[in-house]
């Protein structure tokens, strides 16, 4: 009788503790807007960074129950987005589309802004860059360009985004890393991936480092001939394109990322009830469906995670930097 | 068009879509500050719901009508829709004051309709060729193209070619404002951020021709006492006289319309080009080209039906190679992918209920323009009835809540109001306005593409007529230029002449 009394006595508090631990447990990272957010897209309508956000703004609206509307602050190379993110009212009304150009910006002189001037949520999208030609180019592999640029320094051009931009990194990088001169393929800069691969297909540029996902199209269709991957795996929908971490002797990889940020000094309360949503929302069927359209992965990286990814990033890239003689 | 995809596009439920696409597109178009770009992204998160021929259908209707209803404010404010407007709004303003207002309109959106049409059978027939053309252009030819945009501004220009000139050369000033993109460096932005991508075209335009009027409007006030004097015609006679002015210009309808569909499918800033090359043509080969830039009905007609048509002609490069040729094409082309179709060379082929959706789509939205259209039009002219001494405070209200919905920041409301000043002292000295925005649009789009082409040539000025089409456009640009200064001699020497004879 006692012991029966004792047990259920011990179960009751156990219940007890347990509901506790529960509020206790939920009370962390279920903060919700209760008004309209603003998701600031540092890059144009209709780039990756835009249809990546906008599917992502809609899904946190679903979830959330307010809506996410997508302002696209475009301009200065990035500069005027990612300062409109990091200079916001922490509150978790405003929050942003913050890319690879966080770690480039201000190598370049660009800005002061840095990735410690705003909080990193989640990771959104991992895009590696592409080595592409025209599909009647008499080049074969990567291997082959380099070599022809090496005996003619100068004489092929690439493009694919502006001077000192993601891409001209990509090509400069590379070149820099094969122990060649990174002028050895000039480049010629433009607005934009469309812009580029407009340039290449009319014959104004030989090569275009614009991300793969962005080629894929029109080299399916065989309009465009992917030479190489700029990662250490094939892509899935293009097995056939060797990466540039089997072909050359350096190894070289280069990706950008778009990820889902805050501005600087969030409460951690709201950004982890943000990564929480964020990372629900990108493992459902719907999200995978979208991604796959891209051709690309779905990636699920937490706040924790990518910071440390955007400190490595910062490093990396820099050194790129200051070896092509890009820093100010 | 196979019947299926015929009853897809014709099914209640798509038919409803465009429909309501088309009151939307209506009124955002209608708002002076919003445009057919800012609709479409708003539609966006709607289309995830759509299935994928409704998705298109809305977001074509929704172009479609609010690039022509960008015309009801250009006509009735004095505030163009888009810069493709730009080049015939003084024309419709005018007829708008002279008491025409709704004969003006409906000379607009008949002319829009038709040159939609116009637009998406060319499409119909010769997309993968004009693709191919489009696709062949580098940054040599379209700094070509867009001189040859330039060049019709100062024929365009309701002034002398000097005069016209100037007002090419402030918008080209302006232009000039903001980060150039072959060095990144920062040109005349004083340390505002805002300024480092330079001089948007929407506050511009909204200052240049909406404040600028609202200024002169003040001025006039007191002079003249009859506050409410543009009562509009009847709706029955302006239809018909719409109709009777229609009819009378087949030629420049039929020319505007397949020039706007062959410019507009151009990389760059297609469809603007499109308007002011068909416009300056109209005037051209016009029996009355006095009569342009003071209230020609035929200037309308002729920028109307070919900025619709541009439309169309903008989906070809999107479509057939995925490389967007504006804003609209290119969020269109996300909404695509999302829907798991992805354009390309083959489209045509793999994909043939979606290119036919597509253009039977662009077609329906066109018909079921006219109708939301004379709605529209009827509804809005009766802002007409407001005296000007209530509407003035309204449109500078409108002018700088658009401005700042466009851009977002303050900078935005104060070049509406620098430029509302420089655009009410060019008038003030007889300088038209037109070109000046020509100027800010394509200012840049020269300056880009002529400072690539540099690089790519390495400093070499030949590079500019080394490929085939760049050759043509560049012999076609200098030989105009030719004759302009040949005109701008005899415009002087004639003036001086007539300065002798008076001082005699």
């Amino acid at each position: 009788m006692t012991t029966t009394h004792l047990t259920r006595l011990l179960g009751a508090t156990a219940l007890g503790f347990g509901a506790v631990l529960a509020t206790q447990a939920a009370a962390e990272c279920d903060w919700k807007p209760e008004r309209a957010v603003t998701y600031i897209v540092p890059w144009g309508a209709g780039g990756g960074t835009d249809a990546n956000s906008r599917m992502l703004a809609s899904l946190l609206s679903q979830e959330f129950g307010v809506p996410f509307n997508v302002v696209n602050r475009t301009g200065g190379n990035g500069v005027t987005g990612h300062s409109a993110i990091a200079r916001a009212e922490p509150d978790g009304y405003t929050v942003g589309a913050v890319t690879v150009e966080i770690n480039t910006m201000h190598w370049v002189g660009l800005t002061d802004l840095t990735h410690e001037d705003i909080t990193p949520i989640a990771l959104v999208d991992v895009v590696p860059a592409g080595f592409t030609v025209k599909a009647d180019s008499e080049f074969g592999s990567v291997t082959e360009v380099l070599e022809y640029a090496k005996a003619n320094p100068g004489e092929l051009t690439a493009s694919g985004t502006s001077q000192g931009g993601i891409w001209h990194l990509a090509l400069a990088g590379l070149l820099n890393a094969e122990g060649m001169d990174p002028e050895a393929i000039r480049w010629i800069p433009s607005q934009g991936a469309g812009p580029a691969m407009q340039e290449l297909m009319a014959g104004g540029v030989d090569v275009v480092t614009v991300a793969q996902s962005e080629a894929k199209t029109l080299i399916e269709q065989g309009e465009l001939k992917g030479l190489g991957y700029m990662h250490t795996e094939r892509m899935a929908a293009l097995p056939d394109i060797p990466t540039t971490a089997e072909e050359l002797p350096s190894g070289w990889t280069l990706a950008a990322n778009i990820t889902l940020s805050g501005p600087g000094g969030m409460d951690p309360e709201i950004a982890c009830s943000y990564e929480k949503a964020a990372l629900k929302v990108m493992d459902t069927q719907e999200w995978a469906d979208f991604k796959a359209s891209r051709g690309a992965d779905v990636v699920l990286m937490g706040s924790e995670d990518l910071a440390a990814l955007m400190v490595k990033n910062d490093q990396a890239l820099g050194d790129t930097i200051k070896a092509i003689g890009m820093a100010k | 068009m196979t019947p299926d995809v015929f009853l897809t596009v014709l099914a209640p439920e798509n038919l409803a879509i465009i429909a309501i696409a088309t009151f939307y597109g209506c009124f955002v178009g209608a708002v002076p500050g919003l445009t057919a770009t800012m609709a479409v992204a708003l539609l966006v998160p709607f289309t995830f719901f759509l299935d994928p021929i409704p998705a298109i259908s809305a977001i074509v209707a929704t172009t479609t009508t609010a690039i022509f209803a960008g015309d009801i404010s250009g006509t009735l404010l004095r505030i163009p829709g888009t810069p493709a407007s730009a080049a015939y709004v003084d024309d419709a303003h005018r007829l708008s004051q002279e008491g025409h207002a709704r004969t003006s309109l409906f000379v607009s959106l008949f002319t829009a309709a038709v040159g939609g049409v116009v637009g998406v059978l060319i499409l119909m027939m010769i997309a993968p060729q004009l693709a191919r053309i489009a696709i062949s252009f580098s940054s040599f030819e379209t700094f070509w193209l867009a001189c040859l945009g330039l060049t019709c501004a100062i024929f365009v220009g309701g002034g002398t070619v000097p005069k016209s000139f100037a007002s090419l050369c402030i918008g080209l000033a302006v232009a000039s404002v903001g980060i150039d993109v072959a060095v990144g460096h920062p040109r005349y932005t004083f340390g505002v951020p805002d300024l480092l991508d330079g001089i948007s075209f929407i506050p511009a335009m909204i200052g240049i021709f909406a404040f600028s009027e609202v200024l002169r409007t003040v001025q006039n006030l007191e002079k003249r006492k009859e506050a409410v004097t543009e009562i509009t015609e009847k709706v029955g006679r302006a239809l018909a006289g719409a109709f009777r002015i229609v009819v009378r210009f087949p030629g420049t309808l039929a020319r505007s319309s397949v020039l706007g569909t062959l410019v507009g499918a151009l990389p760059g800033a297609g469809a603007d080009i499109a308007a002011w090359i068909s416009y300056a043509l109209a005037r051209r080969f016009s029996k009355n080209p006095e009569k342009f830039g003071k209230g020609s009905y035929e200037g309308v007609a002729a920028g109307g039906s070919s900025n619709n048509a541009a439309i169309g002609g903008a989906w070809t490069p999107a479509l057939v190679f995925g490389i967007p040729g504006d804003s609209v094409t290119a969020i269109a082309i996300g909404v695509l992918l999302l829907k798991g179709m992805t354009p390309g060379p083959r489209i045509f082929v793999d994909q043939p209920e979606l290119t036919s959706a597509l253009f039977g789509s662009f077609l329906v939205a066109n018909i079921i323009m006219v109708p939301v259209g004379i709605l529209a039009i009827l509804a809005s002219t009766y802002i007409l009835k407001v005296p000007r001494a209530v509407m003035a405070p309204v449109i500078l209200l409108f002018s700088l809540v658009g401005a700042f919905a466009i851009a977002g920041t303050v900078t935005a409301v104060w070049i509406v109001l620098a430029l509302g000043l420089v655009g009410y002292l060019m008038e003030q000295n007889g300088i038209p306005l037109a070109p000046a925005i020509l100027g800010i649009v394509l200012g840049k789009i020269i300056e880009d593409n002529f400072m690539i082409s540099m690089i790519k040539a390495q400093g070499d000025f030949m590079g500019f007529f080394d490929r085939q089409y760049s050759l043509v456009l560049g012999i076609l640009t200098l030989g105009l230029w030719g004759l302009l200064i040949l005109r701008t001699i005899r415009e002087m020497l004639r003036a001086g002449r007539k300065r002798k004879g008076v001082s005699r």
